[in-house]
């Protein structure tokens, strides 16, 4: 589905815009929340001092040329990543701006007349009631107070069928940037210019106030806390090194400490953090922090509305027990018949039942349908002199005159084990005969049991809630897999739930649409929003999801899952590589004076200036080669945390520090057969 | 090597974790305040100390107080020794200690250090070693434990605003664990002959017809809580390798044993008060693996004969420079790890003398942290810090905000656990490479070259691993290195208990979460192994350039001076 903030801008146009970015960001300004690369920077610049000075000193300054280009381009390679992780937001926001063009507003100034003044809608206030009707532009968010109307949000959720909003309800929320279609409305004015949904939206994609999340802040503690620890390594280094008769480079030593700190996961930790909203705006979920995506990695019980989330919420057949002497199709027929003019979703699921069993039928010339109604609670069709009817047991029992003891015994069992199944049952007959039981249920909906397994995997408990009684709902719970329920439950008993389930030290998550949801929503650690919902369900979540798809609760899980497992595994992989950039340059620094640490130049690069080259060559290309990978996530695999560790410790960690011993070697290869040192 | 040697090394290794298993019940008891046979004692101090010992206390308050009595223990201790000619129990009469060695002294034993400066037969008088050096003794290793106790209750509490009392901690683990411990060592000890006397020497007539004086002392009972309260600090220049401190392989195994089992044990009482067993059981393994690694690792190294003196025709099996007889070089290797793992700092043979490698292995463990096992109680808390950083990054590769024993590590955890990491190689390698290039500070050099950075790193690192063993060719006792060996010791000590405690009272407040199967497990294989990784790697990274200067090119030239 083309989606407005996901189908902009061409992978050229983000990448050249990032390109320019990548230089921008060179203002050690925009580095202060970035240690590592601002200390990267710092090394940079004074490299590239010591190069200018070699060459005005007469010196041969090629080595040191080369080392500061290096170090600039590792500076470079950082800021690319994070350029090109916020191209796609740059881009979405952009084409979200176009909607919010000023358009003029009927702004209602009687309401006893309802008389109009057109007015820029840059001047509407909250509380001002504005009028708008079919082709016009709604002028800002609000809520319908009168009227009904076709509204196109294509605008927001790239969805080009317009949607129903009318007064009163779950529907009553419009947008500002959306179109009535057809009708009109009146709407009351909530969110004043400037902090209306539109303009929170293009904040958000854009990452405009992009906040540091809590564990990016933690982690950026660790990473200025190591980038120390190497910065006393390196300088002491000068004091060791002298009393051992040792002369350094500084250019050396810079070149070391470089390679030495966590250049790869600082270059590449915002470029992760802003990714992962990204991929949960292709899942067309707008995340209203960072720090949301994050919880939604840490849920541990989600709770999920049953209708629309785990069952298709209609009644549909199953199947049809034919009453005690009646042949099996013929009972399936007689339902056929009883619902070939019953438009409702449970009469054209009978319809498919027969279908699937090879009955089929077309409704016969001059046939009179019987449309169902509250007081014979049973509908049908005539026609040819037959009439069939379906309906609830007891109505139809009653037509055919019959008590529920005089009904054939193994009908009313089939009836009792339908109803403690959880589903429901309906009589069916033909010219006043009793035919047979038609089978209702509640179906769940393929694969969500797989689903929810793979949820149990990673650690988290899934509780479903429904109005219905919890016969039902136990019925559905155990056939979907779910870990809980909540059955005949209400609004408050969803907070409730919640308030328990925190107490226990557990983060939940939840999605709702109602107005009656907010409070829950607002409780929850992640509340997904549906975009369809409420003004005052929007507010309360920390999360819209545009496509109004309850099911997402658990894409948005595993968005943010995947995020902190990228973040890990760029950590991993970077402190690993140090391992291999020691025995690369500790022994080429020092060769010269102790030959005898050549032992340790136990990957044989070809000279102390290629062995340090190489390495810094090598830790600026990491960042670049890893850029695919911090945009698109290690990927999630719901297997448990001790295999999912052991798989990456694995990857990350053993592969970290054997990636480098081969990355540094082959580049040791080429730098010296083309001569570079 | 033999096979009676590796056998050896794990009777002692195993034995040691043996016992640690039932001590640390017990020290969980003490802990929980189960054990309460010697509460009219303990009274008596909450008594005259006028301090309520039932209070919980904030991590401040408890940070605070610990620190209130390591001043008071410093203070007491300094004034000791710089009149200690005035002062009874003086029978050799011995006159004052002067101001920097006195300071570093006092920081040495407040700190649960031991370093010495001085050759303590022919500096301390008796008062000095016993009511000034032993009480020491006794206060920094309960205060360690006492910390210790007050982290494993954080992981306990849910949303709990107190840690414990630090005047009970310290009060306890030294009445209920330190001192009948030291009581029953001492005598045992004693049997086996070590003496315990408050004469001054005895007089003895060689075989040449000369007189000799041998220095005595009340050296049972300081040599107990040495081993037990991992001080270190010995009676004797010569420490564990003198024949009075330690005079046959059975008083060996006695203290090598007494060196670990505490510091084991409170892991153990950790999982217990803490109600984790079985990632205390993952601690404990990372432990013994890097320990047992680190013993056998310096028999290798130690069973070799030189080059240089195999070269020559001599005949030699092992390297026997600066190792008793007695003991052998399995004994003397495991002892060196032992010693080294746990900052006890006692030593039954020259580390000085041992080959590059060999003492660059004993160098690399007070580096690693001094955990494994680590001082009693800061061995544990030393282990714990690192479990937290390991849990940070790796946990987050499971995909969820790390938790370590159901609380989450967030941006406080890492930022104290960090600063407590900083505090060694800050302290370790600024002062080194400040004393490699001052010529007052190389002054006290024995060796130059090579061996002689060895040396000095050898000294800070001990003294801010607070150690206490040392590389003994360097002489200390200057002003500079007593005032700089002091500071590195209280920072190695203070710098690195302060945020532990502002670590256990952020964990406290924290609530306690259920494990789920999304969680890291911090109790399986796969952890001890991560663990073990991440300290290695992390001390490796720390050091390697250093330690390359050192005994690693030290290592190599010895093999090349040989080849040429």
């Amino acid at each position: 589905m083309p989606s407005a903030i996901t189908a902009v801008g061409s992978q050229g146009a983000i990448l050249s815009r990032a390109w320019r970015d990548a230089f921008v960001k060179l203002d050690p300004r925009k580095l202060t929340g970035n240690p590592v690369i601002l200390a990267t920077e710092v090394v940079a610049a004074l490299a590239t001092v010591s190069s200018v000075a070699a060459v005005v000193g007469g010196q041969n300054p090629w080595f040191a040329i080369q080392i500061a280009l290096w170090l600039w381009a590792t500076v470079l390679f950082a800021n690319f990543a994070e350029s090109v992780a916020e191209g796609r937001g740059k881009a979405a926001a952009d084409s979200l701006r176009a909607a919010r063009v000023d358009t003029k507003a009927k702004l209602i100034i009687d309401p006893q007349t309802g008389s109009v003044v057109p007015t820029s809608a840059y001047k509407l206030a909250v509380g001002d009631v504005v009028l708008v009707e079919a082709g016009d532009m709604i002028p800002a968010d609000g809520e319908i107070i009168e009227g009904l109307a076709s509204v196109n949000e294509a605008a927001i959720t790239g969805e080009s069928a317009p949607v129903i909003r009318e007064s009163g309800g779950d529907r009553s929320a419009v947008t500002g940037g959306t179109t009535v279609v057809s009708d009109w409305i009146k709407v009351r004015v909530t969110a004043a210019q400037g902090s209306s949904f539109l303009d929170r939206m293009i904040a958000m994609v854009e990452g405009a106030d992009r906040r540091k999340t809590p564990n990016e802040i933690a982690l950026a503690v660790l990473l200025a806390g190591l980038t120390l620890v190497f910065l006393i390594v390196v300088v002491t280094l000068v004091g060791l090194g002298q009393y051992s008769g040792v002369k350094l480079d500084p250019m050396v030593l810079g070149a070391l400490f470089v390679t030495l700190i966590p250049t790869t996961i600082g270059g590449l930790l915002s470029a992760v953090g802003i990714a992962g909203m990204d991929r949960l705006l292709k899942h067309n979920v707008l995340a209203t922090s960072g720090r949301a995506v994050e919880a939604a990695g840490d849920i541990d019980t989600l709770l999920l509305d049953k209708t629309g989330t785990i069952t298709f919420g209609n009644r549909m057949a199953v199947e049809v027990i034919p009453a005690p002497g009646v042949p099996e199709q013929a009972a399936l027929r007689a339902a056929l018949m009883a619902s070939l003019a019953d438009e409702t979703p449970e009469g054209r699921s009978i319809v498919a039942l027969a279908r699937d069993n090879g009955l089929d039928a077309e409704t016969p010339k001059g046939a009179v349908a019987i449309p169902f109604s509250a007081q014979t609670r049973a509908s049908g069709l005539d026609a040819d002199g037959t009439h069939w009817r379906k309906g609830a047991v007891d109505a139809i029992y009653r037509s055919l005159g019959l008590e529920a003891a005089q009904a054939p015994a193994e009908l009313n069992a089939a009836v009792d084990r339908i109803a403690r199944a959880g589903g429901t049952p309906l009589a069916c007959s033909e010219n006043g005969r009793l035919v047979g039981v038609i089978h209702l249920k509640d179906v769940v909906k393929p694969g969500v049991k797989e689903r929810f397994a793979d949820l149990r995997r990673m650690g988290v408990k899934t509780v479903m809630i429904t109005g219905d009684n919890p016969v039902t709902a136990a019925s559905i719970a155990s056939e979907a897999g779910v870990d809980d329920f909540l059955a005949e439950a209400t609004p408050e008993d969803k907070l409730v739930m919640i308030r328990t389930e925190q107490a226990k030290g557990r983060l939940v998550a939840m999605c709702g649409d109602g107005a009656n949801d907010a409070p829950a929503l607002a409780q929850a650690d992640v509340g997904v929003a549906m975009q369809t919902g409420t003004q005052a369900a929007r507010e309360a979540g920390n999360m819209v999801d545009l496509d109004s798809d309850p099911t997402k609760l658990i894409e948005i899980v595993e968005v943010g899952k995947q995020m902190l497992i990228t973040r890990g595994a760029l950590t991993t992989f970077s402190i690993a590589n140090d391992v291999a950039k020691y025995f690369a340059i500790i022994p080429a620094m020092f060769v010269t004076s102790l030959p005898a640490l050549g032992a340790i130049n136990i990957m044989g690069l070809h000279s102390p200036h290629s062995a340090i080259l190489s390495a810094v060559i090598f830790n600026a290309l990491v960042i670049v080669a890893l850029i695919p990978l911090a945009l698109r996530g290690v990927r999630y695999r719901a297997i448990g945390a001790a295999r999912l560790l052991s798989r990456n410790l694995l990857l990350y960690g053993l592969g970290g520090v054997i990636a480098p011993f081969i990355g540094i070697k082959i580049i040791d290869v080429i730098v010296s057969l083309i001569g570079l040192a | 090597m033999t096979w009676q040697g590796w056998a050896e090394i794990a009777f002692v290794i195993g034995l040691t974790l043996a016992l640690s298993w039932p001590l640390g019940i017990y020290i969980a008891n003490v802990w929980r305040g189960k054990v309460r046979w010697l509460s009219a004692l303990e009274r008596v101090f909450y008594g005259a100390s006028g301090v309520d010992g039932s209070k919980g206390q904030g991590w401040l308050v408890y940070a605070i107080g610990l620190l209130a009595v390591d001043a008071a223990g410093f203070f007491l201790l300094y004034g000791i020794l710089r009149l200690q000619d005035h002062l009874p129990l003086n029978p050799q009469g011995f006159g004052p200690l002067s101001p920097h060695l006195a300071f570093n002294t006092a920081i040495s034993f407040v700190t649960n250090t031991n370093w010495q400066s001085y050759g303590g037969e022919q500096t301390m008088s008796h008062l000095s070693q016993m009511a000034g050096l032993t009480v020491q003794n006794f206060v920094s290793a309960g205060v360690g434990m006492a910390a210790a106790a007050a982290l494993a209750r954080a992981f306990a509490a849910n949303r709990g605003d107190t840690i414990g009392n630090v005047w009970s901690d310290i009060v306890r683990n030294v009445i209920y664990v330190l001192a009948p411990m030291s009581i029953v060592v001492a005598l045992v000890l004693v049997a086996l002959g070590v003496p315990q006397t408050l004469a001054a020497h005895a007089d003895a007539v060689t075989l040449e017809g000369a007189k000799q004086t041998i220095a005595l002392g009340p050296v049972a009972s300081q040599e107990a809580i040495k081993m037990l309260g991992t001080n270190g600090g010995g009676f004797f220049n010569a420490n564990s390798a003198h024949p009075f401190e330690n005079p046959t392989p059975f008083t060996n195994l006695i203290e090598m044993v007494a060196m670990n089992v505490i510091g084991f044990a409170c892991v153990i009482a950790f999982g217990i008060v803490a109600g984790a067993r079985k990632a205390a059981m993952a601690l404990f393994g990372a432990m013994a693996i890097l320990l047992s690694g680190a013993a056998a690792s310096i028999y290798v190294a130690e069973s070799q004969p030189t080059p240089a003196v195999h070269a020559v025709g001599a005949s030699q099996t092992a390297n026997m420079e600066g190792k008793e007889v007695r003991f052998g070089t399995a004994a003397t290797a495991v002892f060196a790890a032992m010693t080294t793992g746990a900052s006890c700092g006692a030593v039954n043979g020259m580390h000085e003398s041992f080959t590059p490698l060999g003492g660059g292995v004993a160098m690399f463990m007070i580096q690693l942290g001094e955990m494994l096992p680590g001082g009693v109680g800061s061995g544990l808390y030393g282990i714990v810090v690192m479990a937290i950083l390991a849990v940070f990054v790796a946990g987050l590769m499971v995909g969820r905000t790390p938790e370590y024993l159901g609380k989450k590590i967030e941006a406080r955890e890492v930022k104290f656990a960090v600063l407590a990491v900083l505090v060694l190689p800050v302290v370790l390698l600024g002062f080194s490479a400040v004393a490699l290039v001052l010529p007052i500070a190389l002054q006290g050099q024995l060796s130059t070259g090579v061996h002689g950075l060895s040396e000095i790193l050898y000294a800070y690192t001990s003294a801010v691993g607070n150690n206490g063993s040392a590389f003994a060719g360097l002489t200390a006792n200057s002003w500079w290195w007593n005032t700089t060996l002091g500071i590195a010791m209280a920072l190695g000590r203070f710098a690195y208990v302060v945020p532990v405690l502002a670590i256990a009272g952020a964990v406290a407040a924290k609530p306690k979460l259920a494990p789920t199967a999304g969680t890291l497990p911090v109790d399986n294989g796969l952890f001890v192994a991560l663990l073990v990784g991440i300290i290695l790697i992390l001390g490796g990274l720390q050091y390697f350039p250093a330690l390359a200067l050192g005994p690693i090119v030290e290592h190599f030239q010895m093999l090349a001076a040989v080849a040429r």
